[in-house]
């Protein structure tokens, strides 16, 4: 177990590292003076000169990456070229948006899809399952900007139950920030619930078929004691893997949903840092983003490891 | 105790079952012998309740007066594991691979009510103690992972015997563990069948097996019983024509020359394989495992040779230095002369070819049987009469040309394994390996082509290499024989020299554990025929 825990901190860092060093290479050759771009067509050359001086750009390679990297443990990562205020707290406050939001909807989409993907795995070929499994095929179809939508329509602007766009921020209280995070994470959640439920079925179904399922019910369980019991825990390991890329996605890749809903989150501050040519924050967006991935893929190792005994001992 | 009353089982419209009626008694071994789709399990799954869907069973099953087909689910699911047990034949896969065997073997326990936590938990420990996993070895926390194929069906027993059922169920329990491991489980359920006074129906299709344990056995043909009889009356008189094909298959000895020829053709000297296993510290040595340990043997030209051994002595990795796959750590490997190893050139590989245990898994489905048969000609180019050739071959080993579009799953398991022999025939190669080629074959579908081997080695002149853990086949088709363990080879000699009085302890055990019909009930196979 140990070993397996020292393998994948080795290859967490590893993979940082060369995550790093590709934003840092990939943003230096985009072509564009960033100082140039900040003062204008008619700026001075003087002042373009001091100002990249000021920004550090003249600095060599090696020195600029180090001082990139350093400031994610310092927290300084520089300002923004268009908003002018530092990078890290524009990072932060758009993820304490975005990490909510990402969690939330995971969370409403494995409460959903774990209990119906069961059932539609207990009931493979009847109707229940039928019906599962089309209503997931709609929920993968459907674009979640026009599931939000109508979910806007109905729950805002007709029950007025939640706040139709904007976030209120955590400080009106926690009751307050979940409801402005709760229909866009319902809208997350629906395309995210009917991937998983989907494979956990398959996964389920796969399970019911091996030995070990014959030999429960041979000892005197019955169907739902077998899924329960025996065939839930060794389904996991797909589930764990889907889960894991869900997250991933969520977290950077809710711009559609942020940008209908009107939230300050990650996914529209990268948009406009891209447009803006605002490279510093892309940079150290990406790179969180990146960190972000890797934990989650790590964590869901260790997820791994903690379903299945076998992985513990091969490592 | 239990009785089945004409059983009859459908499935979708299709018969499986047709008025199968037998009776165990307490405390008896009642043998079920039949080929594969003879419906043996079908009677065990009816027996369960545990019926696949779309089956109807008609019929009744009766045990102590109570007919288990009119019992609901859940009724049934009281009587499973309670008053009905069953183990299977996979032991590898029959425990779930993500709970510790304590729990599992707990489990009945707890689902039927019969325990609280803590009394479930000694009752398996005295559980896996009284099928011989003593607490020092086998903790209840273990995994099934850390267990080998004989201990996990020691785990399958005891979970099953928890509750000491009326009727406990095997399904070709030892049909996939080695001479001494089945020896050992057979010995366990005669035991506990006597020692708990519960009824034993053991399904297999090796009748030595049922010769060994049995009181009665019944033998089934498509879905119908066609003779029960004391075990050793049905041996010795063999009513039924099925029953005496069957038998007649088992003992079945090919026609075949002995050996002439003195030539030399695979020389083996001094081998040694050497496997790296994973290191137990970050940046500790790597530890070496030494799977093969100097062996040394020839095989002439026209030659049966033997290799036999239990699973893990090393005899596939041998194989795999032989076929040139692996690099070997000493000695040297020469086929005709010239040295094998992993570089040596396509035209000495097709000279040696190999025939693999599974019919099923060694083909692409997706090709089909000429594209299958015509794979070695990348070894030497395909010549300009291939398309001649794959027709022989096809007729050599029984089939019709007509089969060359057709796709391996049309085929039943014997023709599949008649496909590879004719793959391993085209390069026209001098040495074929059989590995454990005819293991997973019905005994009759096994004679024949043991048949069809016997004639091909007497037309071209090949020399087998005979890879098995089943000593009675190796003793009908070998010249001589080599016996194997942790890497070693420990005897070798003339076949039948070695069968009649072997001299290396291990090949003593393994003799021994080899269930065997008895010589004195074969007699009157005999009479029969005068």
């Amino acid at each position: 177990m140990t070993r397996y825990l020292l393998t994948r901190f080795a290859s967490l860092f590893a993979t940082l590292l060369a995550a790093s060093l590709v934003i840092f290479a990939l943003l230096e050759v985009v072509p564009g003076d960033v100082a140039a771009v900040m003062l204008g067509l008619n700026a001075a050359p003087e002042a373009v000169a001091a100002l990249r001086d000021q920004l550090g750009l003249d600095a060599p390679l090696v020195t600029r990456y180090v001082t990139w990297i350093t400031g994610f443990f310092t927290g300084d990562l520089g300002t923004s070229y268009t908003y002018r205020v530092p990078v890290a707290e524009l990072i932060a406050a758009r993820l304490w948006v975005s990490l909510p939001l990402a969690i939330y909807a995971l969370a409403l989409s494995t409460v959903i899809a774990i209990p119906i993907g069961l059932i539609a795995a207990m009931r493979a070929g009847r109707p229940a399952d039928s019906a599962i499994m089309g209503v997931t095929q709609l929920g993968i179809a459907v674009p979640n900007f026009w599931f939000a939508m109508f979910l806007v329509l109905i729950f805002a602007i007709q029950l007025r139950w939640f706040p139709a766009g904007g976030f209120s921020g955590w400080d009106k209280g926690l009751w307050e920030g979940l409801r402005s995070l709760t229909l866009p994470a319902l809208a997350l959640a629906v395309q995210q619930a009917s991937i998983m439920a989907r494979v956990t079925r398959s996964a389920t179904l796969e399970t019911l078929d091996q030995d070990y399922i014959r030999t429960a019910r041979a000892k005197g369980l019955s169907r739902t004691q077998t899924v329960l019991r025996h065939a839930l825990r060794n389904a996991m390991i797909p589930v764990l893997t889907i889960l894991g890329l869900q997250f991933s996605f969520l977290l950077a890749g809710a711009i559609i949903i942020e940008n209908v809903f009107y939230l300050p989150g990650l996914g529209r501050l990268i948009f406009q840092a891209i447009t803006q040519n605002d490279l510093i924050v892309v940079k150290s967006v990406v790179m969180l983003l990146v960190f972000a991935i890797v934990l989650v893929n790590f964590v869901v190792d260790l997820a791994y490891a903690a379903v299945d005994p076998r992985l513990r001992a091969r490592a | 105790m239990i009785e089945l009353d004409r059983l009859s089982v459908d499935i979708r419209g299709t018969p499986i079952l047709r008025d199968v009626s037998l009776s165990l008694a307490a405390g008896e071994v009642f043998g079920l012998v039949g080929e594969s789709g003879s419906g043996k399990s079908m009677t065990a799954l009816a027996l369960m309740g545990l019926l696949p869907k779309g089956a109807r069973a008609t019929g009744a099953i009766r045990l102590d007066g109570e007919d288990l087909l009119g019992l609901s689910e859940r009724q049934m699911c009281d009587r499973r594991g309670r008053v009905l047990g069953m183990i299977f034949q996979e032991p590898m896969t029959a425990l779930n691979p993500v709970q510790t065997i304590g729990d599992q073997v707990a489990e009945t326990l707890l689902i039927h009510g019969r325990a609280g936590r803590a009394e479930a938990r000694d009752a398996a420990r005295r559980m896996l103690d009284r099928v011989g996993l003593t607490a020092d070895r086998f903790p209840l926390t273990r995994y099934p992972h850390e267990l080998s194929g004989g201990q996990r069906q020691r785990v399958c027993i005891a979970l099953v015997i928890a509750l000491r059922p009326r009727l406990l169920i095997a399904d070709e329990p030892t049909t996939a563990l080695d001479v001494t491991t089945q020896a050992g489980i057979l010995d366990l359920l005669g035991r506990l069948v006597r020692e708990e006074g519960m009824a034993l129906m053991l399904i297999t299709h090796d009748l030595a097996v049922t010769a060994r344990i049995a009181d009665r056995v019944a033998v089934m043909e498509k879905g119908r019983i066609v003779e029960t009889a004391p075990t050793e009356t049905l041996f010795r008189q063999r009513r039924h024509p099925y029953t005496r094909a069957l038998f007649g298959a088992s003992t079945h000895q090919p026609d075949r020359m002995p050996a002439t020829g003195d030539a030399p053709l695979l020389s083996v000297e001094g081998v040694v394989r050497d496997y790296r296993l994973p290191r137990r510290t970050v940046l500790g040595p790597t530890p070496m495992f030494r799977a093969v340990n100097g062996v040394s043997f020839t095989l002439r030209q026209g030659e049966s040779l033997g290799l036999v051994g239990e699973s893990g002595c090393g005899k596939s990795t041998l194989t795999r230095a032989i076929l040139g796959l692996e690099p070997v750590q000493a000695g040297r490997i020469t086929l005709g002369g010239q040295t094998i190893s992993p570089a040596m050139p396509n035209a000495m590989r097709a000279r040696m070819q190999v025939v693999f245990q599974d019919p099923y898994g060694s083909f692409n489905p997706r090709h089909k049987v000429e594209r299958l048969i015509a794979e070695p000609f990348h070894l030497t180019g395909r010549p300009a009469d291939a398309g001649k050739r794959i027709d022989a071959a096809l007729r050599e080993v029984g089939l019709s040309p007509d089969d060359r579009h057709k796709y391996p799953h049309e085929f039943s398991g014997g023709q599949r394994q008649r496909i590879a022999i004719a793959r391993a025939l085209i390069t026209r190669p001098s040495l074929i390996l059989l590995d454990e080629a005819v293991s997973a074959l019905d005994v009759r579908v096994r004679a024949q082509v043991l048949d069809l081997l016997a004639d091909l080695q007497a037309r071209h002149g090949l020399s087998y290499l005979f890879v098995s853990h089943d000593l009675s086949v190796v003793r009908r088709i070998t010249d001589r024989v080599m016996v194997m363990n942790a890497g070693e080879i420990v005897e070798a000699g003339e076949t039948a020299q070695v069968f009649r009085a072997p001299t290396h302890p291990y090949t003593k055990s393994l003799i021994a554990a080899a269930p065997t019909i008895p010589e004195a009930w074969r007699e009157e196979e005999t009479a029969d025929a005068g």
